[in-house]
């Protein structure tokens, strides 16, 4: 067979993602129309650069959903004679798989195309959740922090600060090691990380329903089991049921993450809080009688929100940034592992005579990020509208 | 001021001190350990033997007081050997065993041995950051005055097609890592068989097999502009774009104030404006950013010096944190903690320099 064209790629691999074309269409079209009753949602489709964001994070969220439809050849499997191979190169002997590697093969013939696609859910799998977890830390510490200020306040700046003037490589060094992987820190440190979120949601639950000791109970019990049935699965690996579950790698690259994220939050969230706590809807509240966490979690929390968005957007970008810095210097990632880092890593050997495996990764992971900060911007200036 | 350097400079002593100390005791793991005495000491080495390594090479001791003996607080290690005679740290420094039973530390000037180069950290360290020193420099050149340029123009108009423009263009950079960059550029102009410079070749503009060099290590001699343009410019970008940013929303600020509106209702030109009244204030926050931005560039260091294999600081960092050598990596790790900390200090207090209302009150 022939080796075929650009255009007939294109075309090819605008057919395989056909799913998630269909997907974008579906959701564009369902945003459009209701967008009046969105809120913030909605109005983020009255920006053309918070659209063209959303757009592209859409399709990467999607790829990596429908991934499993979308690949051409299994991510790991080597083809005979196909190292290196330029775009659109048949194979020798299709026999029943498909015909072509779309955008060639890399040093070990694997499908580059099938890896970055397979790629984006790796990333996609970490990042949103590793910002989430910082989010949760960050919102925790820094109510307090801000709302109290005082000794609490030095203290945990201290720490933040601390955190903060680590190199964040260097601590990527350190910490991603093989040899620190099996011993106790990974699992300390995601002990002590993992718990927040539950603590946090259990208190914003019990701040508000306190008064309503019924549905109180029943809604922070729920929370109580789910929440310790995933921290047992995620941070100690010892899910009764096997559901929730970290490789000891996985576990390792996400408490990293978490780690030199939430500083930054926490000075977002105290920044913020110390600058709301002076309004008077704040002052009305204590004067009420409100307690402390109420105070915090449900009035100065939902005001801050706007710049909050953006920021958790941008740290998603953020994130993804370090994952494939992460990969690019092979921390904590399995020598096979299709994430967009260490494909990068694995590409540059012979870049500049087979640049296509790594820069199909490389205007992915970009593209990802410069999506999710397009999104952040739009959101920011439309919530600066109102 | 004095008070508040003061208690700035204590601050700064005392998280120093905290980061050195986790630093050596993440490096100081015992899995580590045994990593370290394998490589230096052959890989096929018994427990036993791994043990008898670290106790003759002064791993023994407990954490605390290795910690002691290398910020030099503690009186050296010293081991004696079967044949007799003393092995210690402060007896490889001095070259006699009269220094047996010396402190020699960071406070003494004494930095240790590299365990990958072979020789003395200071001298490692010394010679890589001179060549860093280089890097940083250009980019500096480089990014500061595009990323302002870019801000301003941005700014002083906001919402026209040249803000749109500039600001996407921003945001493009903040979302191109290093790593992302510094291998689009190799591809576009260092490679000889793909991008611009064959098409160069072909139309006879320049003689050698490609445009730009993909490879900085020979900038270590001489820097020309065809080897270090392209580490220089991956660096640059990706902090451009932060800065510009801030520097847009700070003179978009500046250009919404009384006074402009007072001078532009004088009659004074646009460009008048935009250079005597607005620029000045608009430039406090950009200045104490850049000064923070200097640590973040160490990250995209370590990267494009690995990348374009420049052997500069963040090239060492690399090779230490790969082989585990313990005593060049805390020299590293102070190197680099004393920059955040530094400027963070500067950009304070160049803060409350540049601003008249802080400064005057």
């Amino acid at each position: 067979m022939e080796p075929i064209g650009w255009f007939e790629i294109i075309g090819r691999v605008a057919w395989q993602l056909l799913p998630v074309w269909a997907a974008l269409v579906l959701t564009f079209a369902l945003s459009l129309r209701l967008k009046r009753r969105l809120g913030l949602y909605g109005k983020l489709f009255d920006s053309n650069i918070g659209m063209i964001g959303f757009g592209i994070v859409m399709f990467w969220v999607f790829t990596a959903l429908f991934a499993d439809w979308i690949i051409t050849h299994d991510p790991l499997a080597q083809v005979s004679r196909m190292r290196n191979a330029v775009p659109g190169t048949p194979l020798p002997d299709a026999a029943g798989r498909y015909e072509y590697f779309l955008l060639g093969g890399d040093a070990l013939a694997r499908d580059v195309f099938s890896r970055a696609v397979a790629g984006a859910r790796e990333v996609l799998r970490i990042a949103p959740l590793a910002a989430m977890i910082s989010f949760m830390i960050g919102i925790t510490l820094g109510l307090p922090a801000g709302y109290f200020a005082g000794k609490l306040d030095t203290a945990l700046t201290f720490l933040a600060n601390l955190v903060l003037a680590f190199p964040v490589i260097l601590l990527f060094f350190l910490l991603v090691a093989p040899e620190i992987q099996n011993t106790l820190i990974p699992r300390v440190m995601a002990g002590v990380l993992f718990l927040v979120p539950v603590v946090f949601v259990t208190v914003l639950l019990n701040a508000r329903l306190f008064t309503q000791p019924a549905k109180r109970n029943l809604y922070v019990g729920l929370v109580l089991v789910v929440g310790l049935w995933a921290y047992s699965g995620l941070a100690f690996n010892a899910d009764p049921l096997g559901f929730w579950g970290m490789t000891p790698n996985l576990l390792n690259v996400f408490v990293a993450v978490v780690f030199v994220n939430a500083p930054t939050v926490f000075r977002i969230v105290r920044g913020i809080t110390l600058d709301i706590k002076t309004r008077d809807y704040v002052a009305a509240a204590q004067t009420r009688g409100e307690g402390p966490w109420y105070i915090m979690l449900w009035e100065i929390l939902p005001n801050a929100r706007g710049p909050l968005i953006v920021d958790f957007c941008l740290r998603i970008g953020y994130t993804t940034i370090l994952l494939g810095t992460l990969g690019f210097f092979g921390l904590g990632v399995t020598p096979e592992s299709p994430d967009w880092g260490s494909t990068i890593n694995a590409g540059r050997r012979l870049l500049t005579v087979y640049p296509h495996p790594a820069l199909v990764p490389a205007l992915s992971l970009m593209s990802l990020v410069l999506g999710l900060n397009l999104l952040a911007d739009g959101l920011r200036e439309e919530s600066l509208k109102d | 001021m004095l008070l508040f350097l003061l208690r700035r400079i204590g601050v700064m002593l005392v998280t120093a001190l905290c980061l050195t100390f986790v630093v050596f005791y993440l490096t100081n793991f015992p899995a580590k350990l045994e990593t370290l005495a394998k490589t230096q000491a052959g890989s096929r080495m018994t427990d036993a033997e791994v043990e008898s390594w670290l106790a003759r090479n002064g791993y023994g001791g407990p954490l605390l007081v290795r910690y002691g003996e290398w910020l030099g607080v503690l009186p050296g290690w010293v081991v004696q050997d079967p044949d007799g005679t003393l092995g210690g740290r402060c007896i490889a420094r001095e070259g006699s065993e009269a220094a047996a039973g010396n402190r020699c530390g960071l406070l003494q000037g004494y930095w240790g041995t590299s365990t990958r180069f072979r020789a003395p950290v200071a001298d490692v360290i010394s010679a890589r950051l001179g060549a860093t020193g280089w890097l940083m420099l250009w980019v500096l050149i480089v990014m500061v005055p595009m990323a302002l340029i870019v801000g301003v123009l941005a700014g002083m108009r906001e919402g026209s097609r040249t803000d749109r423009t500039l600001s996407t263009f921003a945001i493009a950079t903040t979302a191109t890592p290093e790593y992302v960059s510094g291998v689009l550029f190799i591809a576009l102009l260092a490679s000889s068989t793909v991008g611009l410079s064959p098409l160069l070749v072909n139309w006879g503009v320049i003689d050698g097999p490609v445009l730009f060099q993909g490879n900085a290590r020979s900038a270590l001699e001489q820097i020309t502009f065809w080897n270090f343009t392209l580490p220089v410019m991956t660096i640059a970008l990706y902090g451009m774009g932060y800065v510009a940013r801030i520097t847009r929303a700070s003179m978009t600020e500046v250009m919404t104030q009384q006074y402009v509106r007072t001078a532009r209702l004088k009659g004074v030109s646009f460009a008048n404006i935009v250079l005597k009244h607005a620029l000045r204030n608009a430039l406090i926050a950009p200045f104490t950013v850049i000064m923070l931005q200097i640590p973040w560039l160490l990250n995209g260091v370590v990267i494009v010096e690995v990348l374009f294999s420049y052997p500069g600081f963040g090239w060492t960092l690399y090779e230490a944190a790969v082989n585990n050598d313990i005593e060049l990596l805390l020299a590293a790790s102070v190197v680099a903690v004393v920059v955040v900390l530094v400027t963070q200090l500067i950009s304070d207090i160049g803060y409350v320099w540049l601003n008249p209302r802080i400064r005057i009150s």
